[in-house]
């Protein structure tokens, strides 16, 4: 679907990175300054590369060599920025059809009124973006260029100025976006539990380079992505099935090879495949099953490597049973105390309050 | 006392029609002039940026007789003009309205040129992104977002072009009728005896007008300014 192939200089900074994605949600990941947003552009049409090919949908964008640059108007390419951008002189309705406009009558695949219906901006169609809320201006920004019929939707941290709430509200949204336009979407984000809950693929770059490429739970698992991440927020995505709700305490338990995990609140239907996000602070580690003790999950799985500087924290990566990984972040002192080291059975615990529908991804 | 006589009529009339069309004509070019200036990097930016400045500091009884050498029936733009278009600005109102046009310009260029640099690029980005190519970002993004500095440069330039004098009768003279704009029939009035109360009157349609182009200048400007202020 996106052949992406390109370097630039700008100034000190240097990108020069590859990546494929298919059809879905590919996430670009990694600190600010990794090199995601000049990816974006580069993709839009607003930076021309030194060199390099961009093909999206099997059309040529850009290729240096045969000396094609396909100019950003014409590239159909909708993009949503932090920022939203709206034109601050133009009501939310007439936002929404400026992209459709000149999408013509032909490229007009996209239906307006399920758009707006989809979003929920139905009764805000007649005011200026100034009126209108961090969140509403993200659901505007993002039906205007749904609406200009894109082959691919470009989001660039789409979420990054929003509240929590709205977070959750904006992303619940763009998933059922993806559901029901099936427009491939590119997004660049730096928060792991976004990626884990819309994209299929990641991307993660560092200082203008592809550092990894593959399936989310492959690659948030092992000590690879730790680029720059803070420690608190590193986590990491398991995959699981839904094996069936404990209706009466209101918990979902989800099969994993480890074994299960234990989900406060309902999760949708038994059998589905729901992807877990697990912050490594929320796990503690034990070298023997421990008895008697109120944490419901306890997955099983080996120490596959030990980060340790001297700090008094460290990361601990656990190979889980058959399949996926866990990130623990425990004290140097525990660890030690432990005697922690590679190859070591351990089991992982993970409390249940830690996690609710909002950890869970399908 | 109020009493307007016709040939104070006519001197208004001409003023009003002279400045009228100086600053009809000055918009266009200057929103192409301010746009270069504010988007564009060319050899001799600073030159021409000069140049449109130049009447601003100059004498403007020295730009006046720049334009009758210029644009002068012997002049060599004049001349060619006069030769091929039929188009005659010595002595006749339409230089006047030259003249005015000239000396308005730099304060019509200046408010355009800096509503358009304060106007988010990122914008016009987005508009591209969206399918629009350079004219139609210009003429849906950028020029209605430079409604509030077009608004005021052109007030300023009517302003302007209604008080000119020194370029102006150097370079058509005081005619009755033809180029004698209110502020040469004042200058005229205040020359003759018995002359005063004319003059009188014609300083106070003056101040009215002048008056009038600043109440609605604040107003449109204050209008757009909190249109734009609900845009983080």
């Amino acid at each position: 679907m996106i052949h992406f192939n390109a370097a630039i200089t700008l100034g000190a900074f240097q990108l020069d990175a590859a990546f494929e994605g298919d059809a879905g949600v590919v996430a670009l990941f990694g600190r600010s300054g990794a090199g995601k947003s000049v990816t974006i552009a580069l993709i839009a049409g607003l930076l021309r590369p030194d060199r390099g090919a961009i093909a999206v949908d099997g059309r040529v964008l850009v290729d240096t060599e045969k000396r094609i640059f396909v100019p950003k108007h014409m590239r159909q390419i909708g993009v949503v920025y932090q920022d939203a951008r709206l034109f601050p002189h133009l009501t939310v309705r007439q936002n929404l059809l400026f992209g459709r406009w000149f999408a013509g009558k032909a490229e007009q695949a996209v239906d307006f009124t399920a758009v707006v219906e989809t979003l929920g901006i139905g009764h805000l169609l007649s005011r200026r973006p100034g009126r209108l809320s961090g969140g509403e201006r993200q659901r505007v920004a993002i039906g205007r260029a749904l609406l200009s019929s894109p082959r691919l939707l470009l989001m660039d941290e789409p979420l990054a100025a929003l509240d929590d709430e709205r977070k959750r509200e904006v992303l619940s949204l763009i998933e059922r976006l993806r559901d029901a336009f099936k427009v491939p979407i590119v997004y660049v984000s730096h928060a792991v539990d976004e990626v884990a809950r819309l994209a299929a693929r990641v991307v993660v770059m560092d200082g203008g380079r592809v550092v990894a490429v593959g399936p989310v739970d492959e690659v948030f698992g092992p000590s690879q992505v730790h680029a720059g991440e803070v420690r608190f927020g590193r986590s990491s995505v398991l995959t699981g099935r839904i094996a069936g709700m404990r209706a009466g305490y209101g918990l979902t338990e989800i099969e994993h090879p480890s074994g299960a995990i234990w989900l406060a609140g309902p999760a949708g239907p038994v059998g589905r495949e729901v992807r877990v996000v697990v912050r490594a602070t929320d796990v503690t580690l034990a070298t023997r099953k421990p008895q008697d003790i109120s944490v419901r999950t306890i997955l099983t799985g080996t120490v596959g490597g030990i980060e340790k500087d001297d700090g008094p924290l460290v990361a601990v990566t656990v190979d889980l049973k058959d399949h996926g990984h866990l990130v623990a972040m425990t004290t140097r002192m525990a660890a030690d105390e432990l005697a922690l080291k590679p190859g070591d059975p351990v089991f992982a615990l993970i409390k249940t309050v830690a996690l609710d529908e909002r950890s869970i991804t399908s | 006392m109020f009493d307007i006589s016709p040939t104070e009529w006519t001197a208004i009339e001409l003023s009003l029609r002279v400045a009228t069309v100086a600053t009809l004509v000055a918009t266009p070019i200057g929103i192409g002039v301010a746009w270069l200036l504010a988007r564009r990097d060319f050899w001799g930016k600073s030159l021409i940026d000069a140049l449109i400045y130049l009447p601003l500091v100059l004498p403007p009884v020295v730009t006046g007789y720049l334009l009758l050498l210029t644009f002068g029936r012997r002049g060599l733009v004049g001349a060619w003009l006069a030769d091929h278009l039929g188009i005659v600005f010595a002595f006749r109102w339409t230089g006047a309205a030259l003249a005015c046009g000239v000396m308005g310009f730099p304060l019509m260029v200046r408010p355009i040129r800096l509503s358009i640099e304060s106007i988010d690029r990122r914008l016009e980005d987005a508009a591209g992104t969206l399918g629009a190519n350079g004219p139609w970002i210009f003429a849906l993004v950028t020029l209605p977002l430079a409604v509030p500095g077009l608004v005021v440069g052109s007030i300023l330039c009517f302003a302007k072009a209604l008080g000119e004098f020194g370029a102006t009768i150097t370079f058509v003279s005081n005619i009755p009728g033809e180029t004698q704009t209110i502020s040469a029939a004042i200058y005229t009035y205040t020359q003759v005896p018995g002359g005063d109360a004319s003059a009188w009157r014609l300083t106070a349609v003056a101040i009215v007008i002048a008056l009038g182009a600043l109440v609605a200048s604040e107003l449109v400007q204050r209008k757009a300014s909190r249109r734009l202020a609900q845009f983080e």
